[in-house]
């Protein structure tokens, strides 16, 4: 029957078949790569675990910075479907307008989003229960800074959310958006050490995304490394006193360890409570200290840009005695016809002309510096040169490296700058002479003028000024900070300025209200006045000093706004502060509550 | 009676069946079991244990078929049938209703799925109706009645409403073939099946016409040069045929728009085949595709290992247990492994065929095709679904999905042939 011979087709058609699903199958399993990554995707989600950010204490021990738990309302859009929004909004407090509109900024519908940023332990406490009942809404628990004090904000810094800036510069990709990471300060400036390294979780995840267990039981995960803990240099109580003095005023203070170079105090007046930029407001407390007119986020102890005044003679007097220009038993006579100055005996020679603060001393003295081996251009120019090249390994006009971002340069003028202003071959001493007493185009950081008086207290070098002692993961402090800086000059000549700072102190341009109390007389201060000229209104007041004068352990710059003369305010508080930081207690209990509630006014008294 | 099914059983179909239910019952097992809980396999809190009671049941069922008369499967043919299609009818009145289908009676909590049975039946009575030496399927009346035999439960099933098992009805028009039919009725529907595919993927559809016109043209012009001479018949035998083609092409878009004749996610199951970005809102259709070609794509060569699968086991493949059983053994033994079972199966179908041929009662060779063209018609339904290659249509994998309605009706399909097979010498001494 011919018939039968259809049973041919089935066989066909079974192989035939057979065929079509291994070369499909060939397709699916072995030529095309995508779906395996596509299977990885399904299932196994990367989860990053945040590390614990370094803390921070002071000197003695004392905890600076530390972390609190604060709790993310997250919100997943996908899931958080029929849901009673109008309780959840009576609930959270939102209005059903901001609901919508932070729901509409979650990217990814899915994954979900922050819905309320840094609920308080009790907030979340009080909403942990009531919020179990809402479809795709979960809590994610992060760290936020907190300050246990008021000091230091603006040498601290503050961390916020990661720009989409930095995230370009981030070209080691460690960084994922919606991570924190410091923005100024020491936050800023320590931010690899302080960030310690992120943990990495392998989790496998079913259809419905929850967490079904981990991936290769945890072969591949890594957990998260704390950030290293730093020590920093600063006195914590040092530096509440100091900021407690400068209440009501403009300025700052910055009190260094000599022998290391260690910031003790760094002081900016006004200041602001470090808190307000931790937390769920900071952008609106950011804005407002952006607005106040009083500039409370300007960091004055590293930043402005000060005329030294009178402080710079230390400075001439030793870089006079270096080149030869002046000598130590030379007496100069203080004729008021060159530069205005005030009553004292005359003439004087260093020690005295610091005691005393002689303007005209310090005229002729630059005069020499300036005109030695000549009065043409070409000598002027080559004089300027060197001695500006003093100034400079004096610390002025750059950057000493402190270990926080945005530090001012100062700024000490150059031969271009006076060729631009009056003409190349047409400027002489006479129209630069006023940087012979620390005024005219002359800048400085109250930092740069703490370090002069370091150098001066170490008699010669210095060691670049920072505010963290160590870094726990180094055992240290940064490599750069134990670089020894010599200052060109001779030790022997630091010996006569020490002297006079030491008379201008017990008897010289230091007004009798800053002397210790008679218990502490045995502490030998060494100081140097300064009086701004300031063209807008009443002068500013400043001051440097070091104590002991034998083994110094705290050299200091005090600047005061519109507090006119230096002996006074300014040395007051330099007082109180090397009494506070070497007896631990300040006895003069009413000069303490003076200093405190004294306000100066920007304008000229009349 | 026993002494004799026993020594002529074909045991090379009891081997490959045997293999295929034990791959079944590993594979449901690995498709539920889950890592972070993992349970015995004979515990019956999972789907596993219970397939493990069900194999238990076809054992049962295999002995009551072996001690039945041979003779009385086709004497009882129409009875089966006519019980048969009484249950189709009722389960639409007192079946319950799950996923949509009223196709299950729920006695107390064991549910049984008449469906699945009619394929049994339904060979019993076609293979008796066409075992008639009277019977001539040339003949319109013949073959309306033969027709009417299978599209009768056919409907039944359609209106649970269940599409894909009733498509698994078509299998019977290839045992009609080999008992006389036409090659028209296969070659006709497979012209009209190539001509919606195409219409689908081709568009515009001018290009299609176009394609037509010039294949009958070449056509004529390749017989008029066999003929030696072309004839005005010829252009009719070819062109009408050419014609109607070109107006069903030129239809599908409106047929495939109307919502009487393809419901919305039967729509949206095909057009995800042919691009799967092709709409936004068939998601579901294209979940279950995409997640099926991943689970099985991951596999590669040799497979991630037993119960090593990732995707079918975290519950990412819908019906992983029951339809798109296959995707966890196309993830967990790869290619090799999806080779064999394809393999097992074309032995399988292969086998029934040839037992079918050898046959000397019209009736058991009859039946004997009935069972091949129904595994077959799963077979390729069911893994063309989980590859992606045919829209996605409820069907089991026959012996390996998870079921007691299918695994139990299979098993009765396959056993009946065994035992008319064991008997198929004694034909000469009755």
């Amino acid at each position: 029957m011919q018939l039968e011979g259809r049973k041919y087709l089935f066989y066909t058609l079974f192989v035939l078949t057979g065929l079509v699903f291994a070369v499909r199958l060939f397709f699916l399993q072995l030529v095309d790569d995508s779906y395996k990554e596509a299977a990885n995707r399904n299932v196994v989600e990367r989860l990053i675990e945040q590390p614990h950010r370094g803390l921070i204490y002071d000197r003695n021990g004392k905890l600076i910075v530390y972390n609190e738990p604060v709790y993310d309302l997250m919100l997943i859009p996908y899931d958080f479907k029929g849901v009673d929004t109008a309780s959840f909004c009576r609930l959270t407090g939102l209005s059903k307008a901001e609901l919508i509109k932070r729901i509409r900024k979650i990217p990814n519908p899915r994954k979900g989003g922050v819905i309320i940023p840094q609920l308080s332990r009790r907030e979340y406490a009080r909403l942990q229960e009531l919020l179990s009942e809402y479809k795709g809404i979960y809590v994610q628990a992060r760290s936020v800074r907190v300050y246990p004090h008021q000091s230091l904000a603006n040498a601290l810094g503050y961390i916020a959310e990661i720009s989409p800036r930095e995230l370009e510069k981030d070209t080691a990709g460690y960084y994922q958006q919606g991570d924190y990471v410091g923005k100024s300060g020491i936050e800023a400036f320590y931010e690899p050490y302080l960030r310690g390294e992120k943990g990495i979780r392998y989790v496998v995840k079913n259809n419905f995304n929850q967490i079904v267990g981990s991936y290769k039981e945890g072969a591949l995960d890594k957990a998260p490394r704390a950030g290293s803990e730093l020590v920093a240099s600063i006195d914590l109580d040092l530096q509440a006193y100091g900021e407690l003095l400068m209440s009501n005023k403009t300025g700052a203070i910055v009190a260094i360890e000599p022998a290391t170079g260690e910031v003790l105090a760094l002081i900016s007046a006004p200041s602001y409570d470090p808190n307000l930029l931790s937390g769920p407001k900071l952008s609106t407390h950011f804005a407002e200290l952006l607005r106040d007119p009083r500039k409370p986020l300007y960091n004055r102890a590293i930043q402005s840009r000060y005329p030294p005044g009178s402080t710079f003679k230390t400075v001439q007097a030793l870089i006079g005695l270096q080149t030869g220009a002046l000598h130590l038993y030379d007496y100069l006579p203080c004729n008021q016809s060159l530069v205005g100055c005030h009553g004292h005996p005359s003439p004087t020679n260093v020690v005295s002309s610091i005691r005393h603060s002689c303007n005209p001393f310090y005229y002729l003295a630059f005069r020499r510096v300036i005109l030695q081996g000549g009065d043409d251009f070409e000598t002027i120019v080559k004089n300027y040169n060197q001695w500006r090249q003093y100034v400079e390994r004096f610390g002025f006009g750059r950057r000493l490296g402190i270990d926080i971002a945005n530090e001012g340069k100062g700024y000490i003028p150059d031969i271009g700058y006076f060729n631009r202003m009056y003409g190349e071959g047409r400027w002489g001493f006479s129209n630069i002479y006023s940087l012979s007493i620390g005024q005219g185009e002359i800048g400085v950081t109250p930092l740069q003028m703490a370090n002069l008086a370091a150098i001066i207290a170490n008699r010669g070098y210095y060691y670049p000024p920072h505010l963290i002692k160590e870094v726990r993961e180094l055992g240290g402090p940064l490599p750069a900070y134990r670089q020894k800086q010599t200052v060109p000059v001779d030790t022997s000549y630091f010996t006569p300025i020490i002297e006079g700072m030491e008379m201008a102190f017990k008897a010289g341009t230091v007004s009798w209200q800053a002397h210790l109390p008679p218990d502490k007389q045995h502490i030998v201060i060494c100081g140097k006045t300064g009086t701004v000229q300031n063209p807008h209104g009443e002068d500013h007041a400043t001051f440097i000093a070091f104590a002991p004068k034998e083994k110094p352990q705290i050299a200091i710059a005090v600047y005061v706004e519109n507090a006119g003369f230096g002996g006074v305010w300014a040395a007051t508080i330099a007082s109180l502060m090397i009494e506070k930081y070497l007896t631990g207690e300040v006895s003069r209990k009413e000069l303490e509550k003076t200093t405190i509630q004294k306000t100066f006014s920007p304008k000229k008294h009349p | 009676m026993r002494n004799q099914t026993l020594r002529y059983i074909d045991w090379l179909t009891v081997f490959l069946y045997a293999a295929l239910v034990l791959i079944g019952l590993l594979s449901i097992y690995s498709a539920v079991y889950a890592p972070q809980d993992p349970k015995p396999i004979y515990s019956l809190t999972h789907a596993a244990g219970k397939q493990l009671l069900w194999i238990g049941g076809t054992l049962l069922i295999i002995t009551v078929i072996f001690f039945m008369d041979y003779r009385l499967f086709e004497s009882l043919g129409y009875i089966a049938y006519g019980v048969g299609v009484l249950l189709l009818a009722l389960v639409l009145v007192f079946g319950v209703k799950i996923g949509g289908a009223r196709a299950w009676f729920d006695f107390g909590g064991i549910r049984l799925q008449p469906a699945e049975f009619a394929k049994v039946f339904t060979s019993l009575a076609l293979a008796k109706y066409l075992s008639n030496k009277e019977v001539r399927l040339n003949r319109w009346r013949d073959l309306l009645i033969a027709f009417g035999i299978i599209g009768l439960p056919a409907l039944l099933i359609l209106l649970q409403p269940d599409a894909g098992s009733t498509l698994v009805f078509a299998a019977f028009v290839l045992v009609m073939f080999r008992e006389g039919l036409s090659p028209l009725f296969l070659i006709i529907p497979a012209l009209f099946g190539l001509t919606f595919v195409l219409a689908l993927v081709i568009q515009p559809i001018s290009y299609l016409l176009f394609a037509f016109l010039v294949l009958a043209a070449l056509l004529i012009a390749l017989l008029s040069y066999l003929n030696k001479g072309f004839s005005f018949k010829l252009l009719l035998v070819v062109g009408i045929p050419t014609l109607i083609l070109m107006g069903f092409a030129a239809s599908v878009d409106t047929i495939f728009q109307s919502d009487k004749i393809l419901k919305p996610h039967q729509k949206e199951r095909i057009l995800v085949l042919i691009d799967e970005n092709i709409d936004k809102e068939a998601r579901r259709s294209r979940y279950n595709l995409q997640q099926s070609k991943i689970a099985i794509g991951s596999g590669g060569f040799a497979g991630k290992g037993y119960l090593q699968g990732t995707q079918t086991k975290f519950n990412f493949v819908p019906e992983q247990q029951t339809d798109f059983i296959f995707c966890t053994i196309g993830e967990e033994f790869g290619w090799l492994g999806s080779m064999t079972l394809i393999t097992l199966f074309v032995a399988l179908m292969s086998r029934i065929v040839y037992i079918a041929e050898r046959q000397k009662l019209r009736f058991a060779r009859i039946y004997g095709y009935c069972v091949a063209s129904i595994l077959f018609m799963h077979f390729t339904l069911n893994l063309a679904m989980t590859m992606g290659l045919f829209p996605v249509v409820g069907i089991p994998l026959p012996f390996i999905s998870y079921g007691g309605s299918s695994l139990w009706a299979f098993s009765t399909l396959l056993f009946i042939l065994l035992k008319l097979d064991a008997h198929r010498n004694q034909i000469f001494w009755t």
